[in-house]
């Protein structure tokens, strides 16, 4: 045993020492604010709280699909409440009508006082239209209310992440892109697909299915080989698919969206003789 | 003579492999200062030549080259390409007046192995318009040795043969200094050419420089049309030196550098702004080696390839791009004899490193959009090892000849961008690959009484090259596809026949030549329907496939006839065909040729006439872009007449090419561009006494 004890400090030490280490690379997040890397896009200010909303790439809040990360802090006590149960509504206040826009319920993440949801902003406001952002949440029964105007912007480039039509089937859709880190390469795509019940309920299409056809208009509109249909993930709730780019530059995703019955609901073939499916996305890199 | 022995002291070995490009340039420089302080010149023929040898005809070649005066050719100052064309084997694949692509044996860069003095090196365009033959040029070398089928096997696993392009060195010949300033002018294109060389060889030293610069205009067919983009402009230096650091113990080193820019590509959408080769190599020869071995020679060589290609000359296109492509190769091959009784073994061992890398930026008509880009050769690292081995056994009346080539090939597709970009069609592609190669050859000789007879058979195979393992849509403008690498391939094997006999009578001699190919997993591209091309106007995509098999067959026959030592008349008529396991035609097969030369040669006069032509190509194949070629003749002349004046010599020559004007193309004529219609040029040689 004797012979065997150094060892086994030896060894007790390396582990101690290790582990050292360990929790040095993973310092224990004591920081007062997880999303002190992300960008806000606004703090909506009541007499009580104020709804801090966050981004994680976005500068601001941009037209197609939004990933927002939400905080509520008490003014008073200087606090973030954890485990709040928060709903919201943007709403599209155009001259003639208003209307909200696809979102998800909002959950607690990891960190119990970070919320998560997402929402899909159909069109940017303007000098007489403007999107109003309405969140309400319960904290130990008390129920609040806030709502602030928030500035929706047109994508910086200009390309078109979302399209809102009407189907053949008399119904209205908004199909929207999910964040796309592009490369010349198959890339995993991703979309949501949304039925406008109402000006307020946008329900999740299941089952339909999006084929996608990306073209170079640039560049005598070729197309790319090996290119894989959107279908539905129950899980993700979204649309996934593959889609190929071989070269950098402007490409220009056509899509047909058909249904369970696979009766086209909106979009056209690319032929010699139609440049583009009425139905697209758009990707530069 | 101070000079001299400052140079015979200089000793390459001592300098930092760093210094070497500053201490060739250094060396460049230093003779030209002799030549003004007024040393002793003589004029060293240049010997360059083609003969298409085997084995057993190495030995002739040197003694032909040593009668072989410097006017012999026609057109002492022609291109490389033109040399290698007057030669009975090789065709050469034209896509405008520059950078011809040599084929042997109807086979084309992917299935030869071409190198400079046993370098290898492989051009860095991905659409072939800079074959290795473009980066040297008639001033650097002594001869080519053409070998056809696995006799080529000696510089690298090949299936059509190889060609290897040899330096001229003095090679410790007492010769002193010479020197010799050469101009020509070509009529038809405007072509101006002006070179020069000084060397300085005693018995332990050597330094051979020399440079040529060419710079020609468009020019102009049989109908009298302008070839527009058919102009070139390039020039070439380069250095030998040797160091002989004991009796048979010798130190060289060859240093070759060469630029073109301005190179029009008529039957081709682009053009090439530059095209710079930089080939360096030290190697080392002993006598003796180990026990019985001797003539022991190694050799480190590099060299590095710039290709850009542009469109910016073009006034109308679809989308203007570039396309620059890179290509660095370092090797080395050690080599030795063995002599025992009846058997003289060589034993060879060699291998390199390539780095591949080509990419292609389009440029939108949209100015907000981005640029497009992508990589049409994904930096492929090539990594070779071989080893070569044959034994010649002198049998009673004649030879025989073993040989056997072992190589280990791995590829690696070294940038994550062009991997994932082949991802897309192979998304199973593995990043690396190794291939083993091998060849076996025997080939017998025997003389019965005058004639002479050479039989062989062989096998050998080969890996895909870079475009046809890992291209990325690279545009074939012959067939209009675009063309995709497939990394799946099988190595390509081929069963190779050959026959050659040759007849010297009295004053007439009769040769004749036959090969037959059977190669398969033949690689060739392949049209996949349901691909989208890229290239704006492309007809489609083809992709990199095995075929079965495809069969080629080769036929020479060749008379000479000698009226008498100042005048013999010449000629050859050669038939080929190319098919695959459906009977289809490949393609750049050539129709049946012939050729013909009358030629007159008594000591300072000298004059040829000769004749060259083709049958209407029936055997072509629309699928790979091909269409009939038409049957031509042409005829050209040349005389030449060598000038004593004082103590120095001039030798003048001047002739005809295409005399009748006539407008014809060849089946080697990319996109049918019509070849130059009459040209008359002049030569001047001086050498200084």
């Amino acid at each position: 045993m004797k012979t065997i004890r150094p060892f086994l400090i030896a060894l007790t030490l390396i582990l101690g020492f290790s582990s050292c280490s360990d929790s040095e690379d993973d310092p224990i997040i004591i920081d007062d604010n997880p999303l002190s890397d992300y960008v806000m896009l606004t703090a909506i200010v009541s007499n009580t709280h104020s709804v801090e909303i966050y981004s994680e790439a976005q500068q601001a809040f941009t037209v197609g699909y939004n990933e927002l990360f939400l905080r509520i802090k008490d003014e008073s006590s200087d606090t973030y409440i954890s485990n709040a149960d928060i709903s919201w509504k943007p709403m599209m206040h155009m001259t003639e009508m208003m209307h909200s826009c696809p979102t998800s319920s909002i959950s607690v993440t990891e960190n119990a006082s970070v919320y998560k949801g997402y929402a899909v902003f159909q069109m940017p406001g303007n000098s007489e239209e403007y999107w109003e952002m309405e969140v309400e949440f319960t904290i130990d029964g008390q129920s609040y209310y806030v709502s602030e105007h928030i500035e929706v912007t047109a994508p910086t480039d200009g390309n078109q992440r979302v399209s809102v039509f009407m189907g053949s089937d008399e119904t209205r859709y908004v199909l929207a892109m999910m964040p796309l880190e592009p490369e010349v390469a198959v890339n995993d795509i991703a979309a949501m697909l949304f039925k406008m019940e109402n000006m307020i309920s946008f329900p999740i299409v299941e089952n339909y299915r999006v084929n996608i056809d990306p073209r170079m208009p640039g560049m005598g509109n070729h197309s790319s080989p090996n290119n894989e249909p959107l279908v539905y993930d129950a899980e993700s709730k979204s649309y996934q698919g593959k889609l190929s780019l071989t070269m950098t530059g402007y490409w220009k995703i056509n899509m047909i969206l058909k249904n369970e019955s696979s009766e086209v609901i909106k979009g056209e073939e690319v032929t010699d003789d139609n440049e583009s499916s009425s139905l697209y996305f758009e990707l530069e890199f | 003579m101070k000079i001299n022995s400052n140079l015979g002291r200089f000793s390459l070995g001592e300098i930092a492999p760093g210094n070497k490009v500053l201490v060739l340039a250094y060396l460049c420089l230093f003779p030209l200062f002799g030549q003004l302080y007024g040393q002793e010149f003589q004029m060293d023929s240049l010997t360059q030549t083609i003969l298409p040898v085997s084995l057993e005809e190495v030995i002739l070649i040197s003694s032909y080259k040593k009668s072989l005066e410097h006017n012999s050719h026609h057109k002492p100052l022609s291109t490389l390409d033109e040399y290698l064309e007057s030669s009975k084997k090789v065709n050469l694949i034209k896509r405008g007046a520059y950078a011809w692509e040599p084929i042997l044996n109807d086979m084309g860069t992917e299935r030869l192995a071409v190198t400079i003095d046993g370098m290898r090196i492989f051009g860095a365009c991905t659409d072939r318009m800079d074959p290795i033959t473009s980066y040297v040029d008639v001033s650097n070398l002594s001869d080519v040795h053409v070998t056809g089928g696995q006799q080529g096997a000696k510089q690298g696993a090949t299936i059509g043969g190889a060609i290897d392009l040899r330096l001229e060195k003095s090679n410790f010949r007492p010769l002193d200094w010479t020197a010799s300033i050469e101009t020509g002018f070509e009529s038809n294109n405007m072509a101006q050419i002006v070179g020069g060389e000084l060397n300085y060889s005693n018995e332990q030293f050597y330094l051979d420089t020399d440079i040529i610069y060419r710079k020609a205009d468009n020019y102009v067919d049989g109908n009298g049309e302008e070839i527009a983009y058919s102009q070139f402009e390039k020039y070439n230096l380069s250095a030998n030196a040797g160091y002989k650091v004991a009796e048979g113990k010798q130190f060289l080193a060859s240093f070759i550098f060469d630029e073109a820019r301005d190179v029009g590509y008529p039957a081709l959408p682009m053009d090439v702004s530059l095209a710079r080769a930089l080939i360096g190599s030290v190697s080392w020869e002993q006598s003796n080696f180990i026990g019985e071995f001797e003539q022991w020679e190694t050799k480190l060589y590099a060299n590095s390839i710039t290709h850009v290609m542009d469109d910016s000359q073009r006034p109308d296109v679809p989308i203007r791009m570039d396309m620059p492509g890179w290509s660095d190769t370092y090797g080395y091959f050690s080599q030795a004899q063995l002599k025992l009784d009846d058997h003289t073994l060589l034993l060879k061992l060699d291998g390199f490193y390539n780095r591949s890398l080509a990419e292609m930026t389009m440029y939108p008509n949209d100015p907000n959009q981005q640029e497009m880009f992508m990589l049409t050769w994904p930096d492929v690292r090539t990594l070779n090892t071989g080893f070569y081995g044959e034994d010649t056994i002198g049998l009673q009346g004649g030879t025989l000849k073993l040989s056997t080539r072992a190589t280990f090939q791995g590829f690696n597709v070294a940038d994550s961008f062009g991997l994932n970009s082949l991802r897309i069609f192979y998304p199973e592609m593995e990043q690396r690959q190794t291939r083993f190669l091998k060849s076996v050859a025997a080939q017998f000789h025997k003389k019965f009484k005058t004639v002479h007879f050479t039989g062989g058979v062989s096998y050998g195979d080969r890996a895909p090259t870079v475009s046809e393992g890992f291209g990325f849509y690279l545009f074939n403008s012959f067939d209009n596809h675009d063309y995709i690498g497939n990394p799946d391939l099988k190595n390509e094997k081929a069963l190779e026949a050959k026959l050659k006999l040759s007849v010297p009578l009295e004053k007439l001699s009769l040769g004749l030549d036959a090969n037959y190919f059977h190669t398969m997993d033949y690689i060739i591209g392949e049209i996949s329907p349901n691909l989208d091309v890229m290239t704006i106007g492309a007809e489609g995509v083809k992709v990199y496939n095995n075929l079965d098999y495809a069969a080629l067959y080769n036929l020479g026959l060749d008379a000479g006839y000698k009226f008498s030592p100042a005048l013999d008349l010449s000629g050859t008529v050669t038939y080929h065909r190319g098919k695959d396991q459906d009977d289809r035609n490949l393609p750049f097969i050539s129709p049946l040729s012939y050729a013909a030369q009358l030629q007159y040669g008594n000591g300072s006069f000298s004059g040829s006439f000769s004749m060259r032509g083709a049958a209407d190509q029936v055997n072509f194949n629309p699928e790979f872009g091909e269409d009939r070629t038409a049957a031509y003749t042409v005829f050209s002349a040349s005389l030449g007449k060598t000038f004593s004046i004082q103590k120095d010599k001039m030798l003048v020559k001047a002739g005809v090419e295409n005399m009748f004007d006539t407008f014809y193309s060849t089946y080697t004529d990319w996109n049918n561009i019509p070849r130059m219609g009459r040209n008359f040029y002049m030569t001047v040689s001086y050498a200084i006494n």
